[in-house]
């Protein structure tokens, strides 16, 4: 991969491996062999800085092991990953506020604690006025920074995860499910305000969500996964135009649809099969309706089908049966 | 007789605590019809699974309906005892929960559980109950039957789990099922799956059914009626596509005006300042008033309340009357 100037992030056929075996001694007594599960099975993307590239993809299809990857919370089981940035300046914002917020300390302290690990030096003064500043920047007021975590509400802790995050003055911010767990209103609230600061502080987000309509208002450039692997990246309005992988196609036509509902709408059949024992071939093609024979046998590989848009499915580059 | 499978009148719910009551659901009516798919929104807190559990008996005190009443097909059900109560839940209502996990015995064999709960609600023998609750599992949609019917929840992935707890919510052929949350934790493949299901049911068997979701899509593509909740109260009610395209609240016009589309391209979502109070900061009048741009006198003055007949309306001076001044047109 040729390495591009403005871009931050740059993730080169990235693995991660999990052993999933039973015990050792069941294994023995029940002579099951070894298990492994590649949760993340070969993936390259870049993110250039400034901008927002969101994973998508159903549960289960490695998006969170790549957060971790990214942000180095798990070591690779193959490939690269290099960070153009300050590694003390990325930061990472969870799904769950709440899970991830000290129940027992103040919001002051959690807020102030990023900024005392990255300049241990700062004066004491200089620390509570930087909180009060980002309790303000995330709509909160300096007052609430004497409160515990459980005194707020979902969004309000969602945002103290943000002003957290933004203490370590980061450039580079991996949000995994940021407001999965929040109300419409309250998420609008939330993405509001990282769009803001997105735009104020110039900072880059990989940004995961499973909710296409987020990723959709979020997003410069939408990857989409499927079994561990990137099937499609494209830039987000082009995918929601040109759709070209058939999992890609199928997900945007089972969303259902606020404007336009699909009231008798046919579900399309199948689960997402077990990655523990992916079907041979493109992993897709129990589920695919372009299946073909090929399909089966070999795996198809991402390929830049024209720039910037590339497709992993035979029938998307042959221009193969039914294709637009 | 009339079609009307659950009439809610005026329901109250109320927990009294040490520092006061809460009322965490306030004087709600609703009625749902054979076959008829309402929908209820509203975010966290807004009282819409207090609503769910009261009609199926099964608020945790010191929780309490202290107000109104609720009848099936018109029988009263709010003042049973626990045991007549229970009789009703199994046969005559079907409940489906966000985690299907509360509602299956995990020691338990899925086909035992079926036939089990089959056998409490009909006078099939053991034979006939194994038949019944494999033609469920294939209504259902559970692949492979015959394999199946012996294994346990936990080898079952989450939608298939979930498919097994709307079997056995339909074991007793119920006039109403009460889905909380149904696919809130499924991939939308499955959920596309679970709500064409429960649309099937509707249609060919006449079950009324309650979906509580705060997913707008799905009660978009699944609903004839939708219910939407604020802060105990129903604060709008209609049909589904009225209430969507066309909605009347201010707190329903935020809603819709806060969710990304799929097609439009807007810098900044809209927002509603603020957030629901608390039930025990519950303000006079109007309990939206504080987040309101509209509100006036009358808002924090006067709780409105949805029209007469209970089937459509929003309940805000300013959709009803024209004008939030006191007194007027009153
Ligand atoms: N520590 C681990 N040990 C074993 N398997 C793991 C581990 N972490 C993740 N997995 C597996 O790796 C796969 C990918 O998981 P991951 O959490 O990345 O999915 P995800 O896309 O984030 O899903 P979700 O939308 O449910 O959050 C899953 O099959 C998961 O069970
Ligand atoms: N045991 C209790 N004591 C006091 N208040 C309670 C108790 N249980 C629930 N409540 C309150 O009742 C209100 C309504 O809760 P309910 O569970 O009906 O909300 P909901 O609309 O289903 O929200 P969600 O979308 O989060 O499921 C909430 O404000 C909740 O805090
Ligand atoms: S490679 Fe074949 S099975 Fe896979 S998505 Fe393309 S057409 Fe479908
Ligand atoms: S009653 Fe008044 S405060 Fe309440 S929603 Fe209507 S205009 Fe707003
Ligand atoms: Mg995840
Ligand atoms: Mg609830």
């Amino acid at each position: 991969m040729t390495l591009r100037p403005d871009a931050i992030l740059e993730v080169d056929a990235l693995e991660r491996r999990f052993d999933v075996s039973a015990p050792w001694l069941n294994r023995l007594i029940e002579r099951k062999p070894r298990r492994t599960l590649r949760a993340v099975d070969g993936v390259d993307f870049i993110i250039r800085r400034g901008q927002t590239l969101a994973l998508v993809g159903e549960s289960g299809c490695g998006k969170s092991t790549i957060a971790k990857l990214v942000t180095g919370l798990h070591a690779p089981s193959g490939g690269n990953i290099r960070f153009h940035g300050d590694r003390d300046r990325l930061q990472m914002i969870f799904q769950d506020p709440f899970a991830s917020l000290n129940p027992r300390w103040r919001v002051a302290r959690i807020i102030a604690e990023p900024l005392r690990t990255l300049r241990p030096e700062t004066p004491e003064a200089e620390v509570s006025a930087r909180v009060d500043e980002l309790l303000r920047t995330v709509g909160l007021a300096p007052a609430d920074g004497l409160k515990f975590p459980h005194e707020f509400s979902g969004g309000q802790r969602q945002r103290i995860s943000i002003a957290r995050a933004l203490a370590g003055e980061p450039e580079f911010l991996v949000c995994d499910e940021p407001t999965s767990a929040l109300d419409v209103s309250v998420q609008a609230q939330v993405l509001n305000l990282m769009k803001r600061l997105q735009k104020e502080m110039e900072l880059t987000y990989l940004f995961i969500s499973h909710d296409l309509s987020v990723v959709r208002h979020m997003a410069d450039v939408i990857a989409v996964m499927y079994l561990g692997r990137i099937v499609e990246i494209q830039p987000t309005a082009d995918l929601f135009a040109n759709p070209l992988h058939p999992y890609t196609r199928l997900l945007l036509e089972t969303i259902p649809d606020l404007e336009a509902p699909k009231r008798d709408r046919a579900p399309m059949g199948g689960e997402v099969p077990s990655p523990v024992s992916p079907p041979p071939g493109c992993s897709f093609h129990p589920r695919c309706p372009l299946a073909f024979e090929r399909c089966k046998q070999e795996r198809p590989e991402r390929r830049s089908h024209v720039h910037n848009r590339r497709v992993a499915c035979f029938a998307a580059e042959e221009g193969g049966p039914d294709v637009r | 007789m009339s079609d009307v499978v659950l009439d809610v009148r005026n329901l109250r719910v109320e927990f009294p605590t040490r520092k006061g009551v809460l009322v965490a659901v306030d004087d709600i009516s609703l009625q749902i019809r054979r076959g008829e798919i309402l929908g209820v929104v509203g975010e966290s807190g807004a009282g819409k699974s207090m609503t769910g559990m009261s009609i199926l008996g099964l608020l945790e005190p010191p929780g309490r309906i202290a107000a109104g009443s609720i009848h099936l097909s018109g029988d009263r059900i709010d003042d049973l005892d626990d045991r007549a109560m229970q009789a009703v839940r199994g046969r005559r209502i079907g409940a489906i929960f966000q985690d299907p996990l509360t509602s299956l015995n995990p020691l338990f064999r899925v086909g035992d559980q079926l036939v089990e709960t089959i056998r409490l609600h009909t006078d099939l023998d053991k034979r006939q109950a194994r038949d019944r609750a494999k033609d469920l599992m294939r209504e259902v949609g559970i692949p492979a039957v015959e394999e199946r019917i012996d294994s346990y929840p936990h080898q079952f992935s989450g939608g298939m789990r979930q498919r097994i707890v709307i079997a056995l919510a339909l074991c007793a052929e119920p006039e109403l099922i009460v889905a909380d949350e149904p696919t809130t934790a499924l991939d939308v493949s499955i959920q596309a799956q679970i709500t064409a299901l429960l649309k099937r049911l509707c249609r060919e068997r006449g079950t009324a059914v309650m979906l509580v979701t705060h997913d707008m899509g799905v009660i978009a593509e699944t609903a004839d009626r939708v219910a939407v909740m604020y802060a105990g109260r129903l604060v709008e009610i209609g049909k589904v596509e009225d209430v969507v395209r066309r909605p009347q609240h201010p707190y329903t016009i935020g809603l819709m005006g806060s969710i990304p589309s799929l097609r439009k391209d807007v810098e900044e979502l809209q927002m509603i300042p603020g957030a629901m109070p608390r039930l025990n900061a519950i303000p006079p009048g109007c309990a939206f008033n504080p987040r309101c741009t509209q509100a006036g006198p009358r808002c924090r003055a006067e709780v409105p309340r949805i029209p007469g007949g209970h089937s459509t309306g929003a309940a805000c001076w300013l959709a009803q009357t024209g004008t939030v001044e006191k007194g007027e047109a009153a």
